[in-house]
């Protein structure tokens, strides 16, 4: 699974690549995808074969690591629909493929979730989840929990409905679906439903925190991770953004969108709900990474998940109860003022609300938050979470909008920019026990990689002008970098080869909501363009061009 | 043959590997086609010469030169109309300013279905395969040409683009 494990640490135990000789690492391979648009895919290894998912058209390469050079061992072309392309928010990625039991799970961007056989390439099953012409698309990684396969959907800025689903691993049959909106028989909320915080408590609030009707097209699409805690047989994942993010147009706390929910992986009930931005104005989706940890808190041992919200606060939440331990902001944040620990909501700045007509200056975060999708890590030998991130803020004005299936709902007008300083990115150390930052990198460009950290005592990422960087887990020391051929913005794994060596591998290929203005050749002159991040990005043209190629380094053979 | 032979070397190999009566039959086949083909650049090909540009993407045909094209093209008032609707149809959800997101920049002056005012309108019309939709069954004729009209008008030089006034690179102040 992407994520390395279930709580979703992204820590390889693998140490033969390590601070003192980090230096010498060099490439062992390399593989063209073909594919030029955004690769946020990590690869998977299993039985000594790795897989790659391509952004659409969705190509699914297996290649074989035992034989040199790792030749074609297999692919396969799903052939999705093209006009999926044209309702994908955010440039065509695919965040990657999920190996269970011999068998390889992978979405497609128009909606289908396909099983292939491991060693074959077989089509064991394919299943169709949704339908692009209401704007649905998949982008998303599946997880595989109880021989089920969890999916969930995109499609936020065009009113879609969003979902998360369960797929039987077998036969591919749905058998669960919970909606992020709705009433209660719809999102799987029933008896068994405790939240924390009296806001998330009520009947039907899917329904009445909404305009009538308005939750039909009201976004909360689950296009993000999942963890699961198998002790408590829960999986943990939230949802996106309401819509339209004009939000006169939807007064109500707009449940369920941007909520963590906790839920039973075989029946979908959920346990729980935390609604990390009640009423969002400003794009915060809550689908960010939940990393399960278990950590001493005043005193005393809690089972916590560590969570960086768009909105710029590392949310610490019990994760039997939905309880916040405690919400620090880990950059520059000015929208949020904090985060009230007796509620459980936001108190937010009244200055940076927004508002119809009016263009409001300088909220900070931007629309694509003080951190978007890329996934941090965890390394429980250092105790810290490594948090890849962003540092920009925005302007924005919202104007009225009607809803045309198929095309955007969005209702506003942003342009982005770089936050303090003028760096853009930010590498934080973040201790969760402290709650604060231990060092933290600036970067010129936004961070839109993954990172993972290992037993080496090392954390790798990758910045949008191609550097993959290996820094030292401990101070942040640079310890080794390699331009790739394009802007990163995939997920690094460490994994052991079939000669018993530890190889790390990242795909490079600049795209994404922030490098669309290189995979979808944006032009630079309109800042409102890409949902603002044009006026932010102009420069990245001049710093790489669009590119699809894994590669896998390791030491030099002694 | 009365084909007149552009490329001398091409011909004398056709005319060594093709019979007479095959040529025949290719060259007047290819004449009928090329006086279908209203904006084919020349009337007249060799054995060995196809078309390779001037077809039109999507199955289609190219619709008509309109007359009525040159009335929107640069009218300002259809040019403000066409804006209006622009941001009222959510085209501006996958375009914005003309820069694009989801949907490919049009202030480029590269257009890849064609940048004639009748090829924007074309476009608008049928939709196009990679996710532009169809607008023939929602609105007008007068509607898509003024559409059109502010499409073409991105792309004019000094073009007005967005809206807002942040400047790209600019950065907040703490």
């Amino acid at each position: 699974m992407p994520a390395k494990n279930y709580a979703a640490t992204r820590y390889s135990s693998l140490d033969e690549i390590n601070g003192a000789n980090v230096g010498k690492l060099q490439v062992a391979f390399a593989f063209s995808t073909g594919v030029d648009h955004g690769q946020e895919a990590a690869p998977i290894v299993a039985n000594n074969t790795m897989f790659i998912v391509t952004p659409y058209p969705n190509i699914v390469f297996a290649l074989d690591l035992a034989k040199p050079g790792a030749p074609i061992k297999w692919s396969y072309q799903p052939r999705p629909a093209a006009a999926s392309q044209g309702v994908a928010c955010c440039d065509v990625v695919n965040r990657g493929a999920a190996y269970s039991d011999g068998k390889l799970f992978f979405n497609t961007l128009d909606d289908n979730t396909i099983a292939l056989d491991a060693e074959t390439g077989t089509v064991l099953w394919k299943t169709k989840l949704g339908d692009i012409n209401t704007g649905e698309t998949i982008t998303m990684a599946p997880l595989v929990v109880n021989g089920k396969v969890l999916v969930g959907n995109s499609g936020g800025e065009l009113g879609v409905r969003g979902w998360l689903a369960a797929l039987d691993a077998t036969t591919g049959k749905i058998l669960w679906r919970a909606y992020a909106t709705g009433p209660d028989k719809d999102v799987l909320i029933g008896p068994g439903f405790r939240s924390f915080y009296p806001s998330d408590k009520g009947t039907d609030l899917g329904v009445k925190t909404w305009p009538t009707d308005a939750w039909k097209t009201g976004g909360g699409t689950m296009w993000g991770w999942i963890a699961y805690d198998p002790d408590l047989n829960l999986i943990y994942s939230g949802t996106g953004n309401p819509g339209p993010w004009n939000q006169e147009q939807r007064p109500g706390d707009n449940k369920w969108t941007t909520t963590l929910f906790a839920r039973n992986p075989d029946t979908g009930a959920a346990k729980w709900a935390l609604q990390y931005n009640p009423h969002d104005e400003h794009d915060y989706d809550g689908i960010n990474e939940h990393i399960l940890v278990d950590m001493t808190v005043d005193g005393n041992p809690r089972k916590v998940l560590l969570h960086p919200d768009r909105n710029g606060y590392l949310y610490v939440v019990d994760r039997e109860s939905g309880e916040i331990v405690s919400a620090k902001p880990y950059g520059y944040v000015n929208s949020v003022l904090r985060i009230d620990l007796k509620t459980g909501r936001p108190v937010m700045n009244p200055d940076k609300l927004t508002k119809v007509g009016t263009v409001v200056h300088d909220i900070c975060p931007t629309a694509s938050g003080l951190k978007d999708w890329n996934p941090s890590a965890f390394s429980p030998s250092t105790g810290l979470m490594y948090i890849p991130h962003e540092n920009l803020c925005m302007d924005w004005k919202s104007r009225p909008v009607s809803y045309i299936a198929g095309t955007p709902f969005v209702g506003a007008e942003v342009v982005s920019k770089a936050g303090p300083g003028g760096h853009r990115g930010e590498f934080t150390a973040w201790d969760p026990v402290e709650g604060k930052a231990v060092w933290t990198i600036k970067e010129d460009l936004p961070l839109w990689s993954g990172t993972m950290a290992t037993a080496g005592g090392l954390v790798f990422y990758g910045t949008m002008d191609g550097w993959f960087k290996a820094v030292d887990a401990k101070t942040g020391e640079l310890k080794w970098q390699f331009k790739t051929g394009s802007g990163i913005i995939g997920q690094p794994i460490a994994y052991r080869g079939p000669d018993g060596h530890e190889y790390v591998a990242i795909l490079s290929g600049v795209g994404g909501w922030a490098g669309a203005i290189v995979s979808g050749d944006l032009d630079p002159r309109d800042p409102t363009g890409a949902l603002g991040m044009n006026g932010v990005m102009a420069d990245l043209k001049t710093k790489t061009a669009a590119g699809g190629t894994l590669y896998v380094f390791a030491l030099p053979k002694s | 043959m009365s084909s007149p032979c552009r490329n001398p070397e091409r011909c004398a190999a056709a005319t060594r590997l093709l019979s007479f009566a095959l040529v025949t039959a290719f060259a007047v086949g290819a004449n009928n086609a090329s006086a279908q083909q209203s904006t084919a650049p020349e009337a007249q090909h060799g054995p060995n010469e196809v078309f390779v540009t001037g077809l039109f993407p999507n199955g289609g045909a190219p619709p008509p030169q309109d007359p009525i094209g040159a009335r929107f093209e640069g009218n300002k008032p259809a040019i403000a109309a066409g804006k209006e609707l622009f941001g009222q149809m959510n085209c501006t959800g996958c375009h914005f300013n003309g820069g694009g997101g989801m949907g490919p920049a049009l202030m480029s002056g590269h257009l890849r279905y064609g940048g004639r005012i009748d090829q924007i309108y074309a476009s608008i019309a049928q939709g196009r395969p990679n996710g532009m939709p169809s607008w023939q069954d929602s609105l007008q004729p007068q509607q898509m040409w003024e559409l059109a009209a502010y499409v073409k008008s991105l792309s004019a030089p000094a073009s007005a683009s967005a809206s807002q006034t942040a400047v790209p690179g600019a950065s907040v102040k703490p």
